[in-house]
C-alpha cells in the first residue's frame, strides 16, 4: 500500500483543483477542452493560464523532491503519433478525456460520463493488453 | 480588464499548476505506469491508476454537491457545465478511439501536455500529433459526422 500513497495523494489534488475551478470559475477542468479550445483561439488569457499552470507541474515537482518525476518511454515514435493523433480526435469527438469525464464527470454522476469513462477504460485495456502480446 | 478578469485567469493559473503538480506526484506522467495498469497480460499488474481516479473522485463528490448548493460561482455570474445528457455514437466512437490511443502510448492529454518542459522528444512528438487531431476533428472531421 505505501507506495500507492503519492498516487493517491496526487490523486486527491487533481480533485482539489477540479473543485477549486468548479467553484470559483463554474468551469470543468477538463484538460482536452481547455487545450481544444485554446487551440481554437477560443477564451484565450483563461485557457492559456490554466495551460501554463500544468507546465509548471514537472518543476515545481523538482523543488520540492530534487528531480523531474520518472517517465520511461517504450513506445516508437511512429506509434506514439498515431496515439496522439487518435487521442486528439477521439477525446474532441467525446468532448473530454480522463479529466473532464473521468474525474468531474463520474463526480457529478453524469451518465454520459460513466459511459465515456468505461468506454475509454475497455479501449485501453484491450489495447494495452493486445500490444503485450506483439511485442 | 477588469479585476474580476484578472483574478480568474490567476485562478486558471493556480488551478493548472495544482493539477500539474498532483500528476507530477501521482505517478501519472510515467506512460509506463499507465500502461502497468493497462496492461493485464504484464504480469505484474500496477494499480496506481486506481488510487489516482479514486483520490481525485473522492475530493470532487463533495466539491459537486457543494457546487450544487451555490447561484452561482465566486468569480462569474454563472456555472458554465456541460448540459447534454444523451450517450450517443460519437461519445462512445470518440471515447473508444481515445482509449485505443491512451492504450498504445500510455499518454492521456494532461500528462503529456504537462511533461512538455521535461525536455523528451517522445512527448513533443505525442502533443503536436495530438494538437493535430484536435484541429482535424473541430474543424474537418466533426461537420462530416451526422448530427
Amino acid at each position: 500500500m505505501s507506495a500507492y500513497w503519492p498516487s493517491l495523494f496526487g490523486g486527491m489534488l487533481l480533485g482539489l483543483s477540479a473543485v477549486a475551478l468548479l467553484l470559483l470559475d463554474g468551469r470543468i477542468a477538463g484538460i482536452s477542452g481547455i487545450v481544444g479550445r485554446l487551440l481554437g483561439g477560443v477564451q484565450i488569457p483563461l485557457n492559456a493560464a490554466f495551460v501554463i499552470g500544468l507546465l509548471s507541474g514537472p518543476p515545481l515537482y523538482m523543488l520540492a523532491f530534487g528531480s523531474f518525476p520518472a517517465v520511461t518511454i517504450a513506445t516508437s515514435g511512429t506509434l506514439v503519433v498515431v496515439a496522439g493523433l487518435a487521442v486528439g480526435i477521439g477525446t474532441r469527438m467525446s468532448s473530454g478525456c480522463t479529466s473532464g469525464h473521468g474525474i468531474l464527470g463520474l463526480a457529478r454522476f453524469s451518465k454520459r460520463s460513466f459511459a465515456a469513462t468505461v468506454t475509454f477504460l475497455l479501449a485501453g485495456v484491450a489495447v494495452a493488453t493486445l500490444m503485450e502480446f506483439l511485442r | 480588464m477588469n479585476r474580476l478578469a484578472s483574478l480568474r485567469i490567476v485562478v486558471a493559473l493556480l488551478a493548472g499548476a495544482l493539477f500539474g503538480f498532483g500528476l507530477s506526484l501521482s505517478g501519472m506522467l510515467d506512460p509506463a505506469r499507465v500502461i502497468g495498469f493497462l496492461n493485464l497480460a504484464s504480469g505484474h499488474w500496477d494499480p496506481s491508476l486506481s488510487f489516482v481516479l479514486g483520490g481525485a473522485v473522492l475530493v470532487a463528490v463533495p466539491g459537486v454537491m457543494l457546487q450544487r448548493r451555490l447561484r452561482r460561482p465566486l468569480l462569474d455570474d454563472s456555472f458554465h457545465l456541460p448540459e447534454k445528457a444523451e450517450i450517443d455514437g460519437r461519445l462512445l466512437a470518440g471515447s473508444a478511439l481515445f482509449g485505443a490511443g491512451w492504450g498504445l502510448a500510455g499518454f492521456c492529454p494532461g500528462p503529456a501536455v504537462s511533461g512538455l518542459l521535461m525536455g523528451l522528444v517522445p512527448v513533443f512528438l505525442f502533443v503536436a500529433a495530438m494538437a493535430a487531431g484536435m484541429m482535424l476533428h473541430d474543424r474537418v472531421i466533426s461537420g462530416m459526422l451526422p448530427r
